[in-house]
C-alpha cells in the first residue's frame, strides 16, 4: 500500500474547494507525487481512495457523510453504487473481495446508517475478509453529546473489526486511509472501519501521496520457520493415514496451485472447508469433499481415522471439529495460519507453522522432496482403500421427496451443472447453502462465496451484487432461500438499476428450511415459527415482487421444467432474473453430525451411521 | 490457576485501554489487576496487567493481545527477576488510644503517615501484594475506614530493559 502513488488527475481541480460548482470542469495536470495540495477533508478522502485503487464503493449518503458525496460526484476512477439498505453496501463489499481478492468499500453516513454496517463487519471478520467501511460522524464537537445521528460506531465495532480508526484531525485522512487498506487486505484479511466527523471532511488541509504508515504494532509473519516446516515434511512423508485439511486461508493466500502441486506430490486425501470450496478442484480424484456438520462421509471419516492432519489456513471452527475430545483422536497436527492465535486455539498443534499459505505451502514442497529423496515416504495404497471404501458406499447424494414435490438438491445440482463451474455462486444461510456446498461442483478458486462463521441469512443477493461489479463478465448466481430472500431482497432493484445482471435462485420451500430441519430432529416435530407462508398464501409472489423491483421473475414446480427455466434465465442478461422454484419442505440436509456429539456419530442419513463399529484400517 | 504479570507496550493513543479490557472480557479471561501510565517515551504506554490463568490460556492471552493493532509488545515478567509493587492508601480509625500501636505497625512496614485527624489516620504504603495484605491484615482490627489500592506495576530486574524498539 505504501508504494501506492496518485495517478494523473483528470477530473477535479486539486484545490477548488468541494462545494465549487466548477470543479471537474478545469483539468488540471497532477502534482508530482508528495507534494502536499491543498483540498477539503472530503477531497483528500475521494483521492486517497482513488490513490489505494479503489473502483467502486457500495454505500448511501446522509448528513455527516455528505460532504464525502461532493467530491465523489466528480471522480472518473471510483465509481459509486448507491444501495437500498447500508446492510447491502456491506456484504457487497465482501462479495466484491471475496470474488476479486481486493478490498471491498463501503460507506454510510453516522448513527443508523454506521449500524446498519454492524451485521456485514461481524460476518467479514469472521471470514475474514478484506473490506474497509467509511462512515459519517457527528462534528467532534458534538461527538458525546448524544447529538442527532450519533452512535459510537468505533466503540461498537471494536470486536468485530480487525481494526477501526476514528479520524479528528483531516490531515491524517490520506495516512489512515492507507492504514486502513494496509491492515485489510495483509496478513489474516479483516474489516476496517474508518470513522470521519462532518467538520473534519469539510476543514481545509492539504493531501499529499503516498503517506507514511505508522503502525509499529502491526507486523504479520509471512515467512514461515525453515525448522518447522521441515518438521513438518517429517511428518508428511512418515504418515499412513494423513488427510490436507485445506481451508478459506489457502484462498486468501491465492496458493491453489501450489495445494494442487503439494497435494499430488504427496498423494494425500484433501477436504476443503465451507470456506475453501474451490480452492481444489472438486473433480479432483483426491479430493474427498467437504468435512464438518454436513460434510461428506468420507471427508468426516478420514479425519477421524487420520494419523494426521495437515492443516492449511483453516481453523478447527466447531462446525468442522464436532465435539473437539472426540475429534480426529489419532491424529498428530501440523498447522499452518497467518494468524498466530489460531494456532493450537482449539486443537493442539504438534507443528506450528506460522505465515502465508502460499508460502508456506511452496517451502513444503520443496522439504517434501527432499525428505522424500532421503527417507522415501509411506506407502498411501492401503489408507486410499479404506477412503475408497467410504467414498464409494456413501457417495453424496438425496432422496427425491415421497410427496412428489420438487427435490431442493435436485434444483441446485442442475444449476451447477447446466450454468458450470466458470460461474460465480453465492449463498445464503440455511439448508440450500449447504446442498450449494455439497452439490455444486467448483473446479476454481472464488467462485464460491458464502457467509460461513457468522451464518448471515440475507447474505446471497447483496454479495452476489458485489461480485457480479467485481466481475462483470462473469455469470452470478444466488443460491437464496425463501427465508433469507426476504431479508435482503431490496437490493435487486440496485442491481437492475446499476447494471448487475444476476440470477437469484429462490429455494423456495416455504419454510426456514434448516430450523424446520431441526425441529423436526430435535423437537418431536413441533414446529414453532417456521412457516413463513410463501406457500400457502403464496405471499410473496416472488415472480411479482421481481418483476416489481425490475428483474425478470420465473417460477419452476416441477422436474421437468427445471433444465428449462435454468437456461431461460442464462439468456436474460439486460436485468436481474429471480426463479421461484416451488420445492418440498420437508427435504433435509444429510450427512449429519448433530451439534454437541462427535463426528464418529455422523449420519449419512437418517439413521444410517456409518463410523458406528466400522473395521479400523490397518496399521 | 495462577498468577501471570504481562508488561505491555502500547501505542499512546485514545481508546487503546478500552480495546484492552475489551478483548479479556470477550474472550472470557479475568484481569487480576491492570495499571496503566506513560514511559519515557511519550508516544508509547506501559499496562502491567496481571492475570489469573494456566499456561495454555496464557497463550491465547498474549496472542489476542498482540493481534490488537495497537498493542506493540508483551513480555511475561516472572516474580522471581522482577521488582513487583502495589500502591496503597488505607484510612485507619485511630483515636488516641490506638494511635502509637497503629504509628509501630505504620513503622513495622516502612509505611507513611499521610494524613492525620483527630479520629483517624491514612497511610501509604507500597510493596508486594504480599507485603500490602499482610499490613492491612495488622490494621483490620482498628477499623479500616477508607482503602484504595493501584493495580500492580513491575520491572525486570538487571540492565536490561523492554523498550519499543519498532517505535521511532
Amino acid at each position: 500500500m505504501t508504494s501506492a502513488t496518485s495517478r494523473s488527475e483528470t477530473n477535479a481541480g486539486p484545490t477548488a474547494p468541494a462545494s465549487s460548482s466548477q470543479s471537474g470542469a478545469r483539468p488540471k495536470p497532477a502534482p508530482p507525487a508528495g507534494t502536499p495540495v491543498r483540498v477539503t477533508g472530503a477531497q483528500s478522502l475521494v483521492r486517497s481512495l482513488e490513490a489505494v485503487g479503489v473502483e467502486v464503493v457500495f454505500g448511501i449518503p446522509g448528513g455527516t457523510i455528505l460532504p464525502a458525496y461532493d467530491p465523489l460526484l466528480d471522480s472518473t476512477k471510483v465509481r459509486h453504487v448507491l444501495v437500498r439498505h447500508e446492510q447491502g453496501a456491506g456484504h457487497a463489499a465482501t462479495g466484491y473481495a471475496q470474488a476479486t481478492g481486493k478490498v471491498g468499500v463501503c460507506m454510510a453516513t453516522s448513527g443508523p446508517g454506521a449500524t446498519n454496517l454492524v451485521t456485514p463487519l461481524a460476518d467479514a471478520n469472521m471470514d475474514s475478509v478484506p473490506v474497509v467501511a467509511i462512515t459519517g460522524q457527528q462534528t467532534r464537537a458534538l461527538i458525546g453529546t448524544d447529538a442527532f445521528q450519533e452512535a459510537d460506531i468505533c466503540g461498537i465495532t471494536m470486536p468485530i473489526t480487525k481494526h477501526n480508526f476514528l479520524v479528528t484531525d483531516p490531515v491524517d485522512i490520506p495516512r489512515v486511509i492507507a492504514e486502513a487498506f494496509h491492515l485489510a487486505s495483509s496478513g489474516r484479511p479483516g474489516p476496517v472501519l474508518v470513522d470521519i466527523p462532518k467538520d473534519v471532511l469539510q476543514e481545509a488541509t492539504s493531501f499529499s501521496w503516498p503517506p507514511e504508515l505508522h503502525l509499529p504494532g502491526y507486523r504479520p509473519t509471512l515467512r514461515p520457520h525453515g525448522k518447522q516446516v521441515r518438521e513438518a515434511a517429517r511428518l508428511i512423508t512418515q504418515a499412513r493415514r494423513p488427510v490436507l485439511y485445506v481451508g478459506g486461508g489457502v484462498l486468501k493466500a491465492q496458493a491453489s496451485e501450489q495445494l494442487r502441486e503439494l497435494a499430488e506430490l504427496t498423494g494425500i486425501p484433501v477436504v476443503t472447508t465451507l470456506m475453501a470450496r474451490g480452492a481444489f478442484p472438486d473433480s479432483h480424484r483426491q479430493h474427498l469433499g467437504m468435512p464438518g456438520m454436513h460434510g461428506s462421509v468420507a471427508a468426516v471419516a478420514a479425519m477421524q481415522r487420520a494419523d494426521l492432519l495437515v492443516a492449511l489456513g483453516a481453523r478447527f471452527d466447531d462446525r468442522v471439529t464436532g465435539q473437539l475430545s472426540s475429534f480426529a483422536p489419532d491424529a498428530a497436527v501440523v498447522h499452518a495460519d497467518i494468524d498466530p492465535a489460531e494456532i493450537s486455539k482449539n486443537r493442539k498443534a504438534d507443528v506450528p507453522i506460522v505465515g502465508d499459505c502460499a508460502e508456506i505451502i511452496g517451502e513444503l514442497i520443496a522439504a517434501v522432496k527432499a525428505e522424500t529423496e532421503r527417507d522415501g515416504k509411506a506407502d498411501l495404497t492401503p489408507w486410499w482403500t479404506q477412503v475408497d471404501a467410504w467414498r464409494d458406499t456413501f457417495p453424496a447424494g438425496y432422496e427425491w421427496p415421497a410427496d412428489g414435490t420438487l427435490s431442493p438438491q435436485y434444483v441446485i445440482e442442475r444449476i451447477g451443472e447446466i450454468v458450470g463451474p466458470d460461474a460465480i455462486y453465492a449463498a445464503g444461510v440455511g439448508q440450500h447453502q449447504m446442498w450449494a456446498a455439497q452439490f455444486i461442483k467448483y473446479e476454481n478458486p472464488r467462485t464460491w462465496i458464502n457467509s460461513g462463521g457468522l451464518g448471515t441469512m440475507g447474505f446471497a443477493v447483496p454479495a452476489a451484487m458485489g461480485a457480479q461489479f467485481g466481475a462483470p463478465g462473469k455469470q452470478v448466481w444466488a443460491i437464496d432461500g425463501d427465508g433469507c430472500f426476504q431479508m435482503t431482497n431490496q437490493e435487486l432493484a440496485t442491481c437492475a438499476i446499476e447494471g448487475a445482471p444476476i440470477k437469484v435462485a429462490v429455494i423456495n420451500n416455504g419454510n426456514l428450511g434448516m430450523v424446520r430441519q431441526w425441529q423436526n430432529l430435535f423437537y418431536a416435530e413441533r414446529y414453532s415459527n417456521t412457516d413463513l407462508g410463501t406457500h400457502k398464501h403464496r405471499i410473496p409472489d416472488f415472480t411479482l415482487l421481481a418483476e416489481a423491483l425490475g428483474c425478470a421473475g420465473l417460477r419452476c414446480e416441477t422436474k421437468e421444467e427445471v433444465d428449462d427455466v435454468i437456461r431461460r434465465a442464462m439468456e436474460i442478461n439486460d436485468r436481474p432474473v429471480v426463479i421461484d422454484f416451488v420445492v418440498g419442505k420437508d427435504a433435509q440436509v444429510w450427512p449429519m453430525v448433530a451439534a454437541g456429539t462427535g463426528n464418529d456419530e455422523i449420519m449419512a442419513a437418517r439413521g444410517i451411521r456409518p463410523l458406528f463399529d466400522d473395521d479400523e484400517v490397518s496399521q | 490457576m495462577s498468577n501471570h504479570t504481562l508488561s505491555v507496550l502500547v501505542e499512546n493513543v485514545p481508546g487503546v485501554l478500552a480495546r484492552v479490557s475489551g478483548l479479556f472480557s470477550r474472550r472470557g479471561f479475568n484481569i487480576e489487576s491492570l495499571a496503566v501510565g506513560p514511559t519515557e517515551n511519550p508516544e508509547v504506554s506501559r499496562m502491567t496487567i496481571v492475570v489469573a490463568v494456566e499456561e495454555l490460556p496464557l497463550e491465547q492471552v498474549t496472542k489476542q493481545l498482540n493481534k490488537l493493532v495497537n498493542v506493540i509488545k508483551i513480555v511475561e515478567l516472572d516474580p522471581a527477576s522482577s521488582v513487583q509493587r502495589e500502591l496503597l492508601l488505607v484510612k485507619v480509625r485511630a483515636d488516641a488510644t490506638v494511635r502509637s500501636q497503629v504509628l509501630e505497625t505504620v513503622q513495622l512496614f516502612r509505611a507513611k503517615v499521610v494524613d492525620v485527624s483527630p479520629e483517624a489516620l491514612t497511610i501509604e504504603a507500597t510493596g508486594t501484594s504480599d507485603k500490602i495484605g499482610a499490613l492491612l491484615r495488622m490494621l483490620e482490627p482498628y477499623g479500616v475506614r477508607e482503602l484504595v489500592q493501584s493495580g500492580m506495576v513491575a520491572v525486570g530486574r538487571g540492565a536490561r530493559s523492554i523498550t519499543a524498539t519498532s517505535t521511532r
